[in-house]
């Protein structure tokens, strides 16, 4: 009886069908043109409409941001990009970025010193790539890490090695945000595979726990949780003991984070299947091993879209800081175009800090689509 | 269906009687909520037994021998497996897992990890197995289910008879002294039946302790030192193959056994 499926598939399949080519005009171009965008008397009128108004405001920006830009001022002299801002055909006034480009990228640290969070920004990003590097994905990461963070410690506060010290309050820019979303990431990512864990426990308090902690945390904004650190938990300390308000605040973004993430990975690990658990369990692993090796590898793989979109929300949310007086990359920003000079050209600045985050922002998305594709492989035959 | 399954000669049985009984189940109850799933059950499987399980869906069959290795818990009842009993002692637990090995209607391989790596994660692990000799007796076991060459593929790969042989290989690989098989064909294509059951069959002949839920009569006749039949629960007949088979004794076997007939 099981022969028969298998000689009667066998006989269906027709000797040596010779290859042919697809029929012309569904593949190239011009099909793809007629297909997608004039397939209909509709579809081509809304094509063209659209064509026109992308095409008209492409040239306007170019001209505004290119053709009829100033690149630099003398001595701040700031007359010449004001006409130009008033007249007919306006341009940017890409001056003011070339003029405080330093003050929005590093704030108030003291100007001579600039090399110093200069190569911290470069260090956080070297870090960045090596760590997504699938061959360094070993335990010797963790010293790597561990030396980058404490090589930025020691440049950006100094003090030692004839390094001139740098109080914490003259931080600011680029490094802020990049010390705020690295450490409060390799922080949260942990904490909230712990706290997801724990959601899922046998054990009543350690639920309980979890569940609290996820619910309060979450229901609250961030900005409130800022303020707490920053205003509230300082009256609950003994007089004389002050932490840093960094620290603070790095404190809050990592607690917010971790329940976010908490919630993400918990959706990994209610969307395996139970075999998996049993499986693991009937082999006598125990739990912690069948957590490292079956369960959480498999989990986190699921959840790298909504993951990595946390972390990118994360990433820009470390902006909020500046509510409570902290210089990161985008309050720099807006301090640098308070000087009367410069008043007015906001959306020049605006344009080159977003640029900043969209280059960090956008590397995540492409690398998690193929950290995706890699980590998956094995579903594909 | 299981041509080569040579139903006609019974494999000789290897049942130890001076040894201690394998599993032993004392009036065993469970619910589900208010539903009572195992009613009473008392059963004892003696070393080297084999022990084929069948009975209408919804029977508990499948409840129970989840019980013996405790992915579910009993309420009520003893039960003790090789010589330890279960309770809610960790170790005890472990103990018990790791010399009782499990197969799944659903393969529940790793699908992450490759068919070596499958294999070798528990020895190496939960019997501190140095790799290479886990890997070797990976390769040992994957020879004998047939499919060494595809040691280093993803489980994704290969065909569900080979993924349940590849099953049958890791749970193998802990070298347990006993094997339970929950409807471990139930969920293959009929031309994929036949290489698992072979391979049933020569783990029976090499006179491992087993207790199958299955609806394969064929490999029950051949294989089995006893057939138990469940109902609704309860332990409703047990007995040698062929007297239970060509003799039923209720009306709810006779019921069972002419709708499994029937089917083939």
């Amino acid at each position: 009886m099981s022969d028969i499926p298998l000689t009667t598939s066998v006989a269906g399949v027709p000797e040596a069908a010779a290859p042919r080519q697809p029929p012309a005009l569904t593949t190239g171009p011009a099909a793809w043109l007629r297909a997608n965008l004039f397939s209909s008397w509709l579809n081509t009128a809304v094509t063209l409409v659209l064509g026109y108004f992308i095409v008209r405001y492409a040239i306007s920006f170019v001209d505004w941001a290119f053709i009829n830009a100033i690149w630099s001022v003398e001595n701040n002299q700031t007359q010449a990009c004001r006409a130009l801002k008033a007249s007919a055909d306006p341009g940017a006034c890409w001056a003011v970025i070339t003029e405080k480009h330093r003050f929005i990228l590093f704030g108030t640290y003291p100007y001579e010193e600039h090399w110093r969070p200069a190569i911290v920004c470069l260090l956080f990003t070297g870090l960045y790539i090596v760590s997504a590097m699938r061959r360094f994905w070993r335990w010797e990461l963790a010293i790597i890490w561990a030396v980058t963070l404490i090589t930025i410690g020691i440049l950006m506060w100094g003090g030692v090695f004839g390094l001139s010290y740098v109080p914490q309050e003259r931080w600011g820019g680029l490094p802020i945000t990049l010390i705020l979303a690295t450490f409060g990431l390799a922080f949260a990512f942990p904490l909230a595979i712990l706290v997801a864990l724990g959601r899922r426990s046998s054990m009543p308090a350690i639920r309980v726990l979890c569940i609290a902690y996820v619910e309060l945390i979450r229901g609250v904004p961030l900005i409130s949780l800022l303020f707490m650190a920053s205003v509230m938990f300082p009256l609950f300390l003994p007089e004389g003991l002050n932490i840093d308000k960094l620290l603070r605040a790095q404190v809050a973004v990592i607690l917010f984070a971790g329940a976010y993430l908490a919630e993400v990975v918990r959706g990994g690990l209610q969307a395996l299947p139970k075999g998996q658990y049993e499986a693991a369990e009937a082999l006598g692993l125990s739990y912690w091993q069948k957590t490292g090796f079956i369960i959480l590898p498999q989990a986190l793989r699921l959840v790298i879209p909504p993951l990595v979109n946390t972390f990118i929300g994360f990433f820009k949310d470390t902006s909020l800081v500046l509510i409570i007086g902290i210089f990161d990359l985008l309050t720099a920003g807006k301090t640098a175009i308070v000087e009367p000079a410069w008043q007015g050209f906001g959306v020049e600045v605006y344009i080159a800090i977003s640029v900043i985050y969209f280059i960090y922002c956008f590397a995540m998305s492409r690398y998690s689509q193929n950290l995706e594709a890699e980590l998956n492989r094995h579903r594909v035959r | 269906m299981s041509a080569a399954l040579d139903t006609e000669t019974h494999i000789a049985s290897s049942i130890r009687a001076d040894a201690p009984p394998a599993i032993l189940l004392d009036k065993v109850n469970k619910w589900y909520g208010s539903m009572h799933v195992l009613r009473d059950i008392s059963l004892q499987v003696a070393t080297g037994e084999r022990v084929v399980v069948c009975g209408p869906s919804g029977s508990g069959k499948s409840t129970m021998i989840r019980c013996i290795n405790r992915l579910e818990q009993h309420q009520e009842g003893r039960i003790v497996v090789d010589g330890t009993e279960l309770t809610d002692d960790v170790r005890a637990l472990d103990a018990i897992r790791r010399e009782v090995g499990m197969v799944f209607q659903s393969f529940n391989l790793f699908p992450h990890l490759t068919i070596l790596e499958n294999c070798t994660l528990a020895p190496i692990w939960v019997r501190h197995m140095p790799k290479k000799e886990a890997e070797e007796l990976a390769m040992h076991y994957l020879t004998r289910v047939k499919i060494p060459d595809q040691a280093r593929k993803y489980p994704g790969q290969l065909s569900g008879g080979q993924q349940q042989r590849v099953a049958i290989a890791r749970a193998l690989c802990m070298k347990p002294k006993i094997m339970l098989f929950d409807e471990p064909t139930s969920a293959l294509d009929p031309e994929m039946i036949k290489e698992v059951l072979d391979t049933m069959v020569g783990l029976a002949e090499d006179g491992m302790t087993m207790i199958c839920v299955t609806h394969e009569m064929g490999f029950a006749r051949q294989v089995a030192d006893r057939v138990v039949f469940m109902d609704r629960g309860e332990v409703v007949e047990q007995g040698a193959p062929e007297q239970l088979f060509s003799n039923p004794s209720t009306e709810r076997l006779q019921t069972f056994l002419s709708q499994i007939l029937r089917g083939h």
